[in-house]
């Protein structure tokens, strides 16, 4: 009998940890960005993009809201705010 | 081609310091690269079966053998002609690299293998609960090294890995942190540029054995460099080429305060087990030029 043992490059996207949030998630001010990039280069799950100042944001659907980016972001561009506010992000 | 060579879905926890330091080694490595893990948290969180968060080859065999397999991959590229496309990363943990790993990893890098060893150091052998390792510092609190009334933690030095590869008399040797991003990317990009073994030690906060805030990975990652307590350093045939230097290194316990494996030190008593500890950053300092003369 033989079992393939391999999986699909990339697969785990099947998992939607944005669920794993207890309470607050990020919000990307989009104020006094200088896109330095750091908020990009230190979230764990690799989400966030955009390049111009101004222009980054995350993907709510793997987000697991560790507040890395909050934490980092030189500008204090990015807030964390309670789950249940309503926002575009 | 995707964004990331380490896609998100991955199980790591909130905050990781191994899941980010990864992402930025892979992306700097690119796409033509094959990895081989041996088993440890990130190879948990980046492979449950049957899903895999890399887009890259991955490969994980065993605890103690990625050192042996990532050596039969480099000879197979070798043999076949392709080992200018392509490189070998062979990463595991501290476990697997300073513990369980170590014999095998000798080898390779006895052998002279043309590969990239990592180790993302967090200090425990923590997805199976926190248990100390070699690489686990003095006084630190962990289940199998519990702080109390008869012990002020793990009673053991940390394990110095850099002279052990330095020993082997391998062309690249370098210490890289998860709070320096930049730094990080470019000695692996330098490292990959050497033909021959090259080891490359990352030091990767765990928020949930080192009991911080998950958001405070980042800023407990700098500490530990700015206190002297990890030296981020780099050789070259055997010499020191490099170092991160400070021009006034911070108290180690501002680094310690900030993590729950540490607070027993903050407890009357423990001030001796603090004044050691800040003894090690100090034998660092000095021993690795850390503070440059004025």
């Amino acid at each position: 009998m033989s079992v393939n043992i391999n999986s699909r490059p990339g697969s785990a996207r099947n998992n939607r940890t944005g669920s794993w949030r207890v309470d607050r998630r990020p919000k990307f001010l989009r104020q006094n960005c200088i896109a330095c990039r750091l908020c990009l280069l230190v979230c764990p799950e690799g989400i966030i993009t955009g390049k111009a100042k101004n222009s980054f944001e995350t993907d709510y659907v793997y987000c697991k809201g560790c507040g890395l980016c909050a934490a980092v972001c030189p500008k204090k561009d990015i807030e964390m705010i309670p789950e249940d506010t309503e926002t575009e992000g | 081609m995707p964004e990331h060579l380490l896609s998100p879905g991955h199980t790591a926890c909130a905050g990781c310091g191994q899941a980010l330091a990864a992402r930025l080694v892979i992306d700097t490595a690119g796409p033509n690269t094959i990895i081989v893990n041996n088993t440890g948290c990130l190879e948990v969180f980046t492979t449950a079966y049957p899903e895999s968060a890399w887009e890259v080859p991955f490969i994980h065999s065993l605890f103690e053998n990625a050192g042996a397999v990532a050596s039969g991959v480099e000879s197979a590229l070798r043999q076949t002609g392709r080992l200018d496309q392509i490189r070998v990363i062979a990463q595991a943990g501290d476990g697997g690299t300073a513990d369980i790993g170590l014999q095998a990893l000798s080898g390779m890098w006895e052998r002279g293998h043309d590969i990239l060893s990592i180790c993302y150091d967090n200090e425990a052998y923590m997805n199976t609960g926190i248990q100390r390792s070699g690489l686990t510092p003095t006084y630190t609190s962990t289940t199998t090294s519990p702080a109390g009334k008869a012990s002020a933690g793990n009673p053991r030095p940390k394990k110095n890995v850099m002279e052990i590869a330095l020993a082997h008399g391998i062309p690249y040797v370098a210490s890289a942190s998860a709070g320096f991003p930049m730094d990080l990317q470019k000695k692996v990009k330098k490292a990959l540029a050497i033909r021959g073994p090259k080891y490359l030690h990352i030091h990767v906060p765990c928020p949930l054995g080192w009991r911080h805030e998950p958001a405070d990975t980042y800023r407990v990652a700098r500490l530990a460099v700015e206190t002297g307590l990890f030296p981020m350093v780099e050789f070259e045939g055997g010499q020191q080429t490099g170092a991160y230097t400070l021009s006034a290194p911070k108290p180690v316990a501002e680094y310690l305060k900030l993590q729950g494996r540490f607070r027993h030190l903050f407890k009357p008593g423990a001030e001796a087990a603090l004044q050691e500890i800040q003894a090690i950053a100090d034998r660092n300092i000095a021993r690795y030029g850390l503070v440059k003369p004025a």
